[in-house]
């Protein structure tokens, strides 16, 4: 058999095994309430996803956490870079992000919630998991950089964007990809995270809410079961994008 | 025109190079020769500016400079053709150019291969192409001919004899029937300095 579909294959495999264990397991409880089976969430699902509030809530979510992650990007890089370029940065910034890195983010999100709007909590929180993973990441890359290659380009006189796009942006772009596999989820989890607390309305984090509020269990499996899908979804895409700009770079060059 | 004068560089305890004083003009050739840890590639750094001398000063005229580094250095993420068309346009325009420049130096059918897929003394000759590629007014080359076997490197080095037309090179070798094939005036290192 060809390893590709062998692959999918045992990994179909296991996720059925999981399936299984759960619809056993609610089996056993017999109650919905405390664990509902998957046939009771699956149409829950397909009964919420019916609706236009569904789509609207997870567009209103999916918006506030990219905004959050994506300007915490390119916070990120630049902040690297000024790290990088600076001594002082440096020493002033990094115990900053240690801070950022070892703080409860309930307490970032109750603090968040003193100083910003309902709607922005979720955007500033998502954003500030991310941040400093992005920042290490870019830092690690900089560092790394190859210093025969920019003594190459000093020889050759690259310009400084040439030397930035030929050889800075391909050292730092593997930590870059490697710095969004880990900090995606964290950002997407934090952000659903601020809004269970923050309720802003449409939003999976109030649908969440309400859903524990109301005892509707089968309703937070249902969502939950979204944001899963949703995170791996978000993940592959942006990966592809980071990807898409690096092959880009190798295309210009070829044609 | 290139001008060292009284270059003196130490590392730790070692006087490496000693008032050492050379001049390059347009169109010289000198090969600089020594045993292994002497200076010669301390030297060649000091005058492409990539090391500051202790005492001693470096002018340089040469607009275009190009260097084949002791090491390939070519950039891992291109293909053996865009490194040598990074120093040409960088662009779609004299990819051909890049191509035929790796064709000269046998490397026609590894244009599209990137560095990790070449071996030692293929890297090697990408990096000559991307040298000789821009037509250098100053070329700068660290034992360029190493890792090839004799009827390779008699062909290699016509190759570069014909690309060097009036450009000044300062080439850096174990053997002096390397430099005469290019027509060098060869230097031997004594006391800190070549002679
Ligand atoms: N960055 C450095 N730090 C400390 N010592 C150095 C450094 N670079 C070179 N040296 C020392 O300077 C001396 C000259 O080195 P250099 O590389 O110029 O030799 P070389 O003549 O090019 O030798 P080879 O033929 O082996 O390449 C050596 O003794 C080396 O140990
Ligand atoms: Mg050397």
């Amino acid at each position: 058999m060809n390893p590709a579909l062998s692959k999918a294959l045992r990994r179909l495999a296991v996720a059925v095994f999981w399936l299984m264990v759960w619809q056993l397991a609610a089996a056993a409880v017999g109650k919905e309430l405390l664990l509902p089976g998957l046939e009771a969430v699956l149409k829950k699902l397909i009964a919420l996803a019916s609706t236009g509030a569904f789509w609207r809530t997870l567009a209103r979510t999916i918006l506030r956490v990219l905004t959050g992650i994506l300007s915490a990007v390119v916070l990120g890089v630049l902040t690297g870079l000024l790290t990088h370029k600076s001594r002082l940065a440096r020493e002033l910034l990094s115990p900053v992000m240690t801070l950022l890195k070892s703080t409860p983010v309930a307490s970032f999100i109750i603090l968040a919630l003193v100083w910003l709007g309902r709607d922005a909590v979720p955007v500033f929180i998502a954003g500030l998991m991310v941040l400093p993973v992005v920042w290490a990441n870019t830092a690690a890359g900089l560092a790394g950089i190859d210093p025969q290659l920019l003594e190459l380009a000093s020889v050759y006189r690259f310009p400084r964007m040439k030397t930035f796009r030929r050889i800075v942006w391909p050292s730092v772009l593997p930590h870059l990809r490697a710095a969004l596999r880990s900090a995606l989820g964290l950002g997407w989890k934090a952000g659903i995270a601020a809004e269970v607390l923050t309720v802003p309305p449409y939003s999976i984090g109030k649908s969440i809410y309400e859903a524990k509020l109301y005892l509707e269990t089968t309703e937070l499996f249902a969502w939950t079961a979204a944001v899963v899908l949703l995170s791996f979804l978000i993940e592959r895409v942006i990966l592809r994008l980071v990807d898409g700009i690096g092959r880009k770079e190798r295309a210009h060059a070829e044609s | 025109m290139l001008n060292l004068k009284e270059i003196s560089v130490r590392f730790g305890e070692k006087q490496v190079l000693d008032k050492c004083s050379l001049r390059l003009e347009k169109g010289e050739r000198v090969a600089l020769t020594g045993p292994s840890g002497c200076g010669k590639t301390t030297l060649a750094r000091v005058a492409l500016s990539l090391h500051n001398p202790d005492s001693g000063t470096v002018s340089c005229g040469f607009a275009r400079i190009a260097a084949v580094f002791q090491e390939p250095r070519l950039l891992p993420w291109l293909t053996a053709a865009e490194n040598v068309n990074l120093v040409l346009s960088d662009s779609a325009r004299t990819v051909e150019e890049a191509r035929a420049w790796l064709e000269r130096l046998e490397l026609g059918d590894s244009s599209t291969l990137y560095p990790s897929e070449l071996s030692g003394g293929m890297q090697q000759r990408v990096s000559i192409a991307r040298a000789l590629a821009p037509g250098p007014e100053l070329l700068v080359m660290d034992e360029p001919f190493k890792a090839m076997d004799e009827a390779l490197r008699d062909r290699v080095l016509r190759v570069t004899a014909d690309a060097l037309g009036d450009a000044a090179l300062l080439l850096i070798t174990h053997n002096e029937r390397e430099a005469y094939a290019l027509g060098c005036r060869v230097l031997r290192y004594r006391d800190g300095c070549f002679v």
